[in-house]
């Protein structure tokens, strides 16, 4: 039943693919251009340089975590643990750290302290295929930061900005730019360059359309996904260093929500919950137009409650857009019939 | 042909949702931008509605500064924070300025910097926060004073490097000098008392209670014999049964204060449970919300008790930064001083950080006149 379901889908979109998915960027392009204006307009502090640097990188470490949560969409699956394993990774390093563990241990244990949470939600979900990976990471997600939480209870540890490398990991700047924006940058190219260049990302697409049909087809399906449960774990762990270097103190509830805006952004990028669809530097644009929307608005003081019903709701007319167009051409279809009849 | 022309209309559709889109967010950006207050500057170049809005309000605000000041709370829906903003926002447009109140997405410091960037890149005169992490903001809050910025903490503060002066809610002596006052008035002066704490290592709890040690040294309190500090530690079961400890140990015992939220409303169930109210009277430091049962009525197991009022600490949080701003007061200076327009003088001193800290005056008395409005408060 479910195997005739996803077929069904994935031959719909593969027909009109080309030229939805042509739109879909532009669209995502105008709507960055129109965010833009838009905070041009409302706010003469938007356009400084400086302080637009400060906002961009406050919105990097979740950013860098929808790079591989692109990469898992593409492959039909979904990983809410990533804020869980952000905060575990981070408070190993910050609480060794305090124990007179050398910094440069501790960040090598913070990556694979985020590395092992993301192989361990991978290797669940190839030994059991039939669960669900949001359950699974669901149940991750609670287990990472009950550990968080156990280890830290209501205390914050770091003082991280003492050492003034890590400090630099976050706020040293190459002339105007942020290094951060620049290892930002990097790894979007790299992310988009093996999803679109190479054998393993159309392998990805491959198994997303239809996990069955690629795995007869040749395509190690479980191997594949246990690359990218890992990845988004390592790439969690990045994101940790940035935020601990950013923050200088941890404390057990940091990052919280991160999953679902990293999928945000994933999904207002063109890439669908289903799989199989969407591309790269959609999912690039979508990010500096949530997090540029937000801060355009945060200007103007709106509310933060309000700012993230507007998200919300833009998201839901996102995911609405393609069932909706689809509908209307079902209708059109019939129509059509009825009128040569 | 038709294939073309569904295409066409679908695509026409998807960009009109677009618009939908763009369109609900410029409308709420203005009904916000109407009803919260703004910067002068975002005003002006807000959407016309909101500019004309803003023209008349453009000649209150001093000439040099902006006159914008603004507050960010721990979280929304935090009732106690959204007190101290309304107290904030009362002083600061009391003296014909705008108030900004910001409260995070989440309670962390994260969503705080955010708030913070947003601020300074807006240019405004000064900065309150209720810090939701000691260390995590100072980058933030250091920028923000780079960039001109008078930024204070209260309620809750961050460290001192990330702060001008940390509005201290009550100093340690103040809550001392009003809990034995208020035992001395309860008890009449005379006969056995205890202290039922949190923990034995409660750094608050401990500082108040040395500092009522310290204070009932004087003569005047020579009568009032103090029998036992016993530690619930601020657990509930085990603050009834210390309660009921103190009863069965000291058959006179006159009063338990207890200096802790948990306590004082453990040892008033005990109180009341046992039909003891008026025999053995509870005082202390508690949360409006959790007492008032305990506080309403002929005879009350508890008559009074204090807590700090929100609204005072937010007011007080206001005149400091308008203070800065105009006068330049400074409130690193242990010693400096000025009077705010609720007619008081407040004394910068050393606070136990390290920093700097201005207190905001005595607890608050809750009693049960006033007992039912709070509370709905916290």
């Amino acid at each position: 039943m479910e195997d005739t379901v996803k077929r069904e889908i994935s031959a719909k979109r593969d027909k009109s693919f080309k030229s939805i998915f042509f739109r879909w960027e532009t669209l995502l392009v105008l709507m960055f251009v129109a965010v833009n204006i838009m905070n041009i307009c409302i706010s003469k502090n938007y356009l400084n340089g400086n302080n637009l640097f400060t906002a961009i990188c406050t919105f990097i470490p979740k950013g860098l975590i929808a790079f591989p949560m692109a990469y898992l969409l593409v492959l039909g699956e979904i990983d809410l643990s990533v804020g869980s394993t952000v905060a575990l990774s981070a408070t190993t390093m910050a609480v060794l750290f305090n124990r007179g563990v050398p910094l440069e241990t501790c960040v090598a244990l913070c990556l694979i302290v985020a590395t092992a949470c993301g192989m361990l939600n991978g290797l669940i979900l190839i030994s059991f295929p039939e669960l669900f990976p949001m359950i699974v990471t669901l149940g991750t997600q609670t287990l990472y930061r009950g550990i968080a939480e156990m280890i830290l209870e209501d205390e914050s540890a770091g003082k991280l900005h003492l050492v003034q490398w890590f400090y630099d990991i976050y706020y040293k700047k190459l002339g105007p730019i942020p290094i951060c924006f620049i290892v930002f940058c990097v790894m979007a190219v790299i992310f988009g360059l093996v999803l679109h260049k190479t054998v393993f990302g159309r392998q990805l697409y491959a198994a997303g359309s239809n996990r069955e049909a690629a795995r007869y087809s040749g395509v190690p399906v479980k191997r594949n996904r246990f690359i990218c449960y890992t990845l988004v774990g390592l790439v969690s762990g990045i994101s940790a260093l940035f935020y601990a270097s950013w923050m200088g103190s941890i404390r057990s509830d940091i990052a919280a929500g991160y999953e679902l805006e990293a999928v945000s952004m994933v999904v207002l990028g063109g890439i669908s919950t289903a799989g199989g669809t969407g591309n790269f530097p959609g999912t690039v644009i979508a990010i500096f137009t949530i997090g540029l929307l937000k801060y355009g608005l945060g200007l103007i003081n709106v509310n933060s409650q309000t700012i993230l019903m507007i998200i919300g709701a833009i998201l839901i007319l996102v995911v609405m857009a393609p069932n909706i167009k689809n509908m209307i051409k079902a209708r059109m279809a019939v129509k059509a019939q009825k009128a040569e009849q | 042909m038709k294939k073309v022309l569904a295409i066409l209309l679908s695509a026409a559709m998807i960009l009109s949702l677009a618009a939908c889109g763009g369109g609900t967010t410029v409308q709420s950006a203005e009904s916000a931008a109407a009803e919260t207050p703004v910067t002068e500057a975002a005003k002006e170049e807000a959407a016309p509605a909101a500019a004309e809005e803003a023209a008349p309000a453009a000649e209150a605000p001093a000439k040099e500064s902006k006159g914008v000041y603004a507050i960010i709370t721990k979280s929304a829906g935090n009732p106690y924070n959204e007190r101290e903003a309304s107290g904030f926002e009362a002083a600061i447009t009391g003296a014909g300025y705008e108030a900004i109140i910001k409260h995070p997405a989440e309670i962390t410091a994260e969503a705080q910097i955010t708030l913070i960037n947003e601020l300074v890149a807006q240019g405004i005169d000064g900065i309150a926060i209720a810090a939701n992490d000691f260390d995590a903001l100072e980058t933030s809050l250091k920028a923000a004073m780079d960039a001109g910025i008078h930024c204070i903490c209260l309620d809750s503060s961050c460290n001192p490097a990330s702060r001008e002066v940390f509005i201290n809610q009550a100093g340690v002596k103040e809550v001392g000098q009003c809990l034995v006052d208020a035992t001395y008035d309860l008890t009449g002066g005379e006969g056995q008392w205890a202290i039922l704490s949190a923990t034995s290592v409660a750094t608050n709890q401990n500082a108040w209670i040395d500092a009522m040690k310290e204070i009932l040294k004087d003569d005047k309190y020579s009568k009032m014999e103090l029998v036992e500090v016993a530690y619930g530690d601020d657990e509930q079961q085990k603050s009834v049964d210390e309660t009921k400890a103190l009863l069965q140990n000291y058959p006179d015992l006159k009063l338990i204060n207890a200096p802790t939220t948990v306590g004082i409303a453990a040892a008033s169930k005990v109180i009341q449970d046992e039909g003891l109210c008026g025999k053995v009277i509870v005082t202390g430091l508690g949360l409006p919300s959790e007492m008032a049962e305990f506080m309403e009525g002929e005879n009350p197991a508890c008559p009074y008790m204090f807590l700090w009022n929100p609204i005072d600490v937010g007011a007080v949080a206001g005149y400091t930064l308008m203070a800065m701003v105009n006068d330049g007061f400074d409130g690193g200076q242990v010693g400096a001083s000025f009077t705010a327009a609720d007619g008081k003088t407040y004394t910068v001193s050393q606070a136990d950080d390290g920093g700097t800290q201005i207190i905001v005056g005595p607890p608050f008395k809750f009693d049960s006149s006033n007992i039912a409005d709070w509370k709905t408060v916290y």
